[in-house]
């Protein structure tokens, strides 16, 4: 019996996974931008800008295929726990990993879901800003964790990803999205350098992250 | 109607085939194969076999074809224009609405041959309460900039497309039947128009028509071209119900406006500080390079024919 129940969601991830991918491209027309680095079976975090619910699925339809299939999303338990619902398209249908942004527990420390994914030998999106950014900065404050994952396996390549006009596509608060040409850059690996801290890794990390920038479209010279 | 067909599809692989070898010739001969010059003639010409496959499918399906695969032009058009427009939250309904509502209805109207609607539904209905919608957002940031592009973005996108299906709702004497063949004159001559002033602009261009929006647009390129596109169009006249004197004249016409389209579309893009448009046709950019000359040309089209051919 679970067996055919592990064969049903593992037929619904795929479903979703290809489902979604198809009508992100249907929608925004989105294209892959290799900069430095180039789609591989490395285990991989892959960190990125965060405006929209949109974005993780914009990334990972930029994946291929069997990337993807190995390439989890890190989402707010929070948020997407809260209901049944969010719970069941979150967990079951995009196979997100659920974090705790406050927790008290040491059992709900966010870092150790996200270790067991990695131990898992798969790869990570991960939103370093925590939450999805509402202000007119490009780019907020990246919180720690990125950094304590990549002391703690270093072994895994950090690429960061911009991902270009999404929040226009789908700003918070809406769920019907605009068909508007998007774009994800994927820049050249990051990685901690010996005696660097936590401070000024997150600082360059930051800033690799804001070099892959385009000009914006839609804005004037 | 079947003869027509059968001549326009022949004639249509015998140009592809032609082009085709003389770009695979060139390739051989060249030294360098990598050559930008040479990658993007065969990615062009490759992208023309399957733009002329895809509108013969649609060709074949006839109203229905046609009206569903230029509402699927306009959207990409309008995407790319819209991306490339100053945008806001606040305009997200807006927005939605152009692609969700806009498209759907104006080609509903062509496909039911609404005419009366289908004239002043964009032009004066959307043209009204889109900025009217936008301003009960209470966003008044660069209010007039942002209902502007919109009202561009319709216009060009959408209004101006949706005029090459809608040939086929006139009603002209004696044609009866044959409408179809009035959409293969117009995309013919105003294509072929681009690609000859392509052409002779690359043989003979040195007087630039208006060096500070096209550095592509050459005198030499343009008199060549419009020239040789209007003789293309006399001898399709078999295609139309114009005589060759009138279906030269027509052609002629088209070509200017085609000419004018890629002019206006040119500066948009410089003014936005892009190259081109998008990335959806190979070699070509986005859907709106390929289009713009059409853009301009389909109404222009549209409103003769009905003038001076239909009672």
């Amino acid at each position: 019996m679970s067996g055919l129940r592990d064969f049903c969601f593992r037929l619904l991830r795929s479903a979703t996974s290809i489902g979604l991918s198809g009508l992100a491209w249907a929608i925004t027309g989105v294209r892959p931008i290799w900069m430095g680095s180039e789609p591989s079976e490395r285990q991989r975090i892959y960190f990125a800008n965060h405006a929209s619910h949109g974005d993780f699925i914009l990334l990972s339809a930029c994946l291929p295929e069997q990337l993807r299939q190995r390439t989890r999303a890190v989402a707010a338990a929070d948020y997407w726990g809260k209901t049944r619902l969010r719970r069941f398209i979150a967990e079951d249908m995009l196979s997100s990993v659920l974090i705790h942004r406050t927790w008290t527990e040491p059992a709900d420390n966010p870092i150790n879901a996200m270790l067991a994914v990695l131990d898992q030998g798969d790869s990570l999106i991960l939103f370093p800003e925590g939450t999805r950014n509402m202000t007119d900065e490009p780019l907020t404050r990246f919180r720690s964790g990125l950094y304590n994952l990549a002391v703690m396996r270093p072994e895994v390549e950090l690429i960061p990803c911009w991902i270009e006009n999404m929040s226009r596509v789908l700003p918070k608060g809406h769920f019907l999205p605009v068909p508007l040409l998007c774009r994800v850059v994927f820049g050249p690996p990051v990685r901690v350098e010996s005696g660097e801290d936590r401070h000024d890794f997150l600082k360059r990390a930051h800033a690799a992250l804001l070099a892959l920038q385009p000009r914006p479209r839609g804005k004037r010279k | 109607m079947m003869r027509e067909t059968t001549l326009l599809i022949v004639g249509l692989s015998a140009v592809l085939v032609t082009a085709s070898l003389v770009a695979g010739f060139l390739t051989w001969r060249a030294r360098d194969r990598n050559k930008p010059g040479l990658v993007n003639l065969n990615q062009r010409i490759q992208a023309w076999w399957i733009m002329v496959a895809l509108i013969a499918i649609a060709f074949f399906f006839g109203k229905d074809g046609m009206t569903v695969l230029f509402a699927l032009i306009s959207f990409a058009a309008l995407r790319e224009f819209v991306t490339l427009t100053h945008t806001r939250r606040s305009d997200h309904w807006v927005l939605l609405a152009m692609f969700a509502i806009i498209i759907p209805i104006q080609y509903w109207l062509v496909w039911t041959a609404w005419y009366g609607l289908f004239t002043i539904f964009i032009p004066v209905y959307c043209f009204l309460l889109m900025p009217a919608v936008t301003a009960l957002q209470g966003d008044t940031e660069r209010f007039l900039e942002r209902v502007s592009a919109q009202q561009w973005a319709v216009m060009l996108s959408v209004y101006c497309i949706s005029h090459v299906p809608a040939l086929l709702t006139l009603d002209v004497p004696g044609f009866e039947g044959r409408n179809l063949l009035l959409i293969a004159f117009l995309i013919i001559v105003v294509q072929g128009s681009d690609v000859l002033q392509y052409v002779f602009g690359k043989l003979f261009g040195r007087h630039k028509v208006a060096p500070s929006v096209s550095p592509s647009k050459t005198w030499e390129g343009l008199v060549g071209g419009v020239a040789s596109a209007s003789l293309l169009g006399a001898a399709l006249s078999f295609l139309t119900p114009f005589s060759p004197v009138h279906a030269a004249i027509v052609a002629f016409l088209i070509c200017l406006m085609g000419f004018l389209g890629g002019l206006v579309a040119s500066a948009i893009k410089r003014d936005q500080g892009v190259k081109d448009w998008g990335h959806m046709i190979e070699g070509h950019g986005g859907m709106l390079d390929r289009a713009d000359s059409l853009v301009f040309a389909a109404p222009v089209f549209f409103h003769i024919v009905r003038y001076f051919w239909t009672v």
